[in-house]
């Protein structure tokens, strides 16, 4: 596939806001690695190889509490479920390229990454679509993954008086506030967020799997208008 | 923390998001291909998960409920809500809340 450089460029033009947003989002979940134990270079690892942050900020907060391993994966399997959308969305337009290329693009597809390009593949022909694709993702990639070793770096250096664990919850409620969008989305959140405070109690963070297994039923719900 | 243990945890959640990124790319399958139950609940898990997150760890304060003036990471979580919702700004919430809570914390008036 011969390259398409103003497509190419497009991309990477587009991208920079994201770009300034996805460091200090990898700073911070390099620092919650820190707080929450997380040897470096398993942090590095998993900016690496699971490349998703709202995941890897619930995996880290629950390994910080002492959670189960399976309550830990569980929990980030489900939140990445949001995926399953993605791919399914972009698989019309990535049908024509090799395998290869496939994977790489599956690989680097994140939440911003999506919003971003999904308008550009039904905009333009895939072949082009896919070197703005390649301008946006790219540099998204390394200003996570730079973002998670300067969050390590930095998160042992900066004073408990920052209450840095406070971002946690801070960057799941600037996901979630665009994720609220109609009356049943509000019903998901509301019902998810009700049951989780309810549960806080239980053993092995049952309550946050309680929580979002509710919320999920309570949009539903909402969407028939059963509630 | 056994540090075998955590890279496997790391290995099985790298393996399973990949999957998941690559389920139906892989499948050819079309937005189409997705049974419409199931699409309409995956639109569900962002919302009640991030509430399911966020939630606790604002009205909880030591393990029970605590709604007033008293919990500042509520006053501070309910400042950064409304920087996220008027300026869709994940980096302008991240630093008003910040900000917010540090200023609280540190009894200044705010």
């Amino acid at each position: 596939m011969s390259v398409s450089r103003s497509d190419l460029l497009a991309g990477l033009r587009d991208v920079v806001p994201l770009v300034l947003s996805e460091l200090p989002f990898g700073v911070v979940i390099g620092a919650a690695a820190v707080d929450a134990g997380v040897p470096a270079a398993a942090a590095v690892g998993m900016s690496v190889l699971v490349y998703t942050g709202a995941a890897q900020l619930a995996a880290f907060d629950l390994l910080g509490r002492g959670a189960p391993l399976a309550v830990v994966g569980l929990t980030a399997l489900v939140i990445n479920l949001r995926y399953l959308m993605y791919s399914a969305s972009l698989a019309q337009y990535l049908r024509e390229f090799p395998r290869r290329r496939r994977l790489t693009f599956g690989y680097l597809l994140t939440d911003p990454v999506y919003a971003l390009t999904v308008g550009e593949f039904v905009d333009r022909p895939a072949g082009r679509a896919a070197w703005y694709y390649v301008g946006a993702a790219v540099p998204m990639w390394f200003a996570y993954q730079g973002g998670t070793v300067l969050g390590i770096v930095l998160g042992t250096s900066v004073p408990a008086s920052w209450n840095l664990g406070f971002a946690t919850p801070l960057l799941f409620l600037a996901l979630l506030v665009p994720a609220v969008e109609d009356r049943p989305s509000l019903a998901a959140a509301g019902v998810g967020g009700g049951v989780a405070v309810l549960g806080a109690g239980l053993p092995l963070e049952l309550g946050l799997v309680a929580g979002s297994l509710a919320g999920v039923a309570g949009g539903l719900l909402a969407e028939r208008g059963w509630a | 923390m056994v540090s075998l243990a955590l890279w496997a945890l790391v290995v099985v959640l790298g393996l399973g998001t990949l999957a998941y990124r690559l389920s139906f790319i892989e499948a050819f399958a079309s937005a189409e291909g997705v049974p419409p139950n199931v699409r309409a609940a995956l639109r569900y898990v962002p919302p009640a998960v991030l509430a399911a997150l966020v939630l606790p760890a604002f009205l909880l304060a030591d393990g029970s409920l605590a709604v007033g003036p008293g919990n500042d990471r509520l006053l501070a979580g309910g400042v950064a809500a409304v920087v996220a919702w008027r300026t869709g700004s994940v980096l302008g919430t991240l630093v008003v809340g910040m900000v917010a809570l540090y200023l609280l914390r540190s009894g200044l008036p705010v």
